[in-house]
């Protein structure tokens, strides 16, 4: 359980994320909603210790996240970020066998445990047929996904996604959110999403927070916190809203005024 | 092999008190130098580039081996009298080019290949500078031989050289085998490492302290020697990928021959005289920079 009490994030005399609190709950998905430049990623990063806090704290099972080492953060929390290029020649597998660090010892070799649970995790996104191939050699999509393989395969309890869905087409962004689930369901995970998509923030998670310039404007259910008010005030447009016709969440459609 | 290849043509059977005065206390160190010299080099080059997600990383390009030059070179002309002034220095030269280096190519948005590869240029051009005054200090004979050695050359070698190398490459090999699958991660990038449970200052700390190490002992021993470690390095990933814990045993073995080899063909090239094995290297290396470069 992750536990944010009254944070303030930000560098210098810049504050980027102001008093913000929130509960994420075992199983529950959260997705985090607002427009560039509101903080969204700095609050993310800030969740598992990357940035240091102001002000405020933020709990980790009930202990203070500072107290923990990296390794014990990583085996309890895991990323999914925007991909980072790399120029050596890593295979698919390598990549996906480096979320097992912070579960091997210092000079390390990866158990076949790790190696079955890497495998595994190539397998439930479709790519097992992925592993010997070089990663530099991949389409953006493909890597997105493999991204999300890592994070699957460090068996963390909390999952923290930026952006995931952004390189990918309908059909993977659907199997990311769908694997994302199900990974909650199946062993009391929780996750927390940061993405432009409202309808399938709408349509994914338990809640959603929704953010403007480091504040947050509301937190809930999305049919409460999607509303045409809310949505005019953080992204400065007019929306329709109507229900998706088969679960009955809200989905919205950009007013151009035509 | 290398110890009976020369510039006349004898037989290991017949060999006089003299020539085996020659192959056991001139050629023999020099090739065990010269094989801890290039196990060092390489082992820098292999985890410096992991390091700094950057296949052209190499302690000759980025001025490491310029400062560890610089620092010999003041224990040469201030602390002629102590034997280990010279790998001391070199080291605390290493180190200081090293950080130095490294803060010049860091920026707010991280480091990119370029600004490194010109950040270490200009390290390597000023330190060049500073060498070349100081040059002035030193009389005729003396400015021979240390013009020699700054372009790397084993023709020196002494036994007592190679026990120090040869320490500095054991520990040196350990400490990387200990943080080689950290450097994996570091390898697809720093926050990833961080996320993933990497202690990424602390490895930092302990790449740069290490190859510090390697390459001050090296060039203590052996002047600049460039391009081992941009092309030993390359050359093993491509035969085995990219996994550290492999690329960096390997490359100190690739390391060690590469150099042995470049210094037998440095000898024998226009025998009787001798090339720096430096030149050598820079000839394979040079290349082998541009064509990464462009890829």
């Amino acid at each position: 359980m992750l536990k944010v009490q009254n944070i303030t994030i930000g560098y210098g005399v810049c504050k980027v994320v102001k008093d913000t609190s929130f509960t994420l709950q075992n199983g529950e998905i959260l997705a985090i909603v607002g427009a560039n430049g509101a903080g969204k990623t700095t609050l993310l990063r800030a969740l598992n210790g990357t940035l240091p806090l102001m002000k405020g704290e933020i709990l980790l099972d009930g202990k203070i996240i500072k107290d923990y080492s990296r390794r014990e953060i990583a085996q309890k929390i895991a990323v999914v970020a925007q991909e980072n290029e790399t120029k050596f020649p890593v295979t698919v597998l390598e990549f996906v066998l480096s979320g097992r660090f912070a579960h091997g010892t210092g000079f390390g070799w990866e158990t076949s445990g790790d190696l079955q649970i890497a495998e595994n995790a190539l397998k439930i996104c479709d790519l097992a047929n992925y592993k010997n191939r070089l990663m530099n050699q991949l389409s953006g999509g493909e890597r997105q996904i493999i991204i999300l393989a890592r994070a699957l395969a460090t068996q963390a309890k909390i999952l923290l996604l930026d952006e995931p869905t952004t390189n990918l087409d309908l059909a993977h962004q659907a199997m990311m959110f769908r694997l994302v689930r199900e990974r909650c369901q199946s062993c009391e995970c929780s996750a927390i999403i940061i993405t432009h998509d409202l309808n399938l923030a709408s349509e994914f998670a338990d809640e959603i927070l929704l953010l403007k310039t480091g504040k947050m404007i509301a937190k809930g259910k999305s049919e409460e916190v999607l509303s045409a008010v809310n949505l005019r005030e953080v992204f400065d447009v007019e929306v329709l809203l109507d229900a998706h016709p088969k679960s009955g969440k809200p989905r919205i459609t950009v007013d151009f005024g035509n | 092999m290398a110890t009976l290849l020369g510039s006349e043509k004898l037989s290991f059977f017949d060999l006089n008190e003299q020539q085996k005065a020659i192959l056991f206390d001139i050629r023999l160190p020099r090739i065990l130098l010269g094989a801890c010299v290039g196990a060092s080099l390489a082992l820098a080059g292999a985890s410096l580039q992991s390091l700094l997600r950057n296949p052209l990383a190499e302690p000759y390009l980025l001025g490491v081996s310029n400062g560890a030059a610089l620092g010999t070179m003041l224990a040469f002309v201030f602390f002629t009298q102590f034997e280990f002034a010279r790998p001391v220095m070199a080291f605390i030269g290493a180190s200081l080019a090293t950080f130095v280096v490294y803060q010049m190519a860091k920026s707010r948005a991280g480091m990119n290949v370029e600004r490194l590869v010109l950040s270490g240029v200009i390290v390597t051009t000023f330190l060049s500078s500073i060498i070349v005054l100081l040059t002035s200090l030193l009389d005729a004979a003396k400015l021979r031989s240390f013009t020699f050695w700054l372009l790397g050359d084993l023709s020196q070698s002494t036994i007592n050289g190679f026990y120090l190398s040869f320490a500095a490459v054991i520990i040196g090999t350990i400490v990387l085998m200990r943080y080689a699958r950290a450097l994996n991660l570091m390898m697809i990038g720093e926050r990833d490492a961080f996320d993933f449970g990497v202690e990424v200052n602390k490895t930092r700390l302990a790449i740069f302290a290490t190859s510090s190490l390697l390459v001050g002992t090296a060039v203590a021993a052996s002047g600049s020697v460039g391009y081992v470690g941009l092309i030993v390095p390359h050359l093993v990933r491509l035969a085995i990928g990219s996994d550290n814990r492999l690329v960096i045993p390997f490359s100190a073995l690739a390391g060690a021959v590469f150099v042995v080899l470049a210094d037998t063909i440095a000898r024998v090239a226009i025998a009787p005289r001798e090339l720096p094995v430096g030149a050598i290297t820079a000839l394979i290396g040079a290349p082998l920079f541009i064509y990464l470069l462009r890829k």
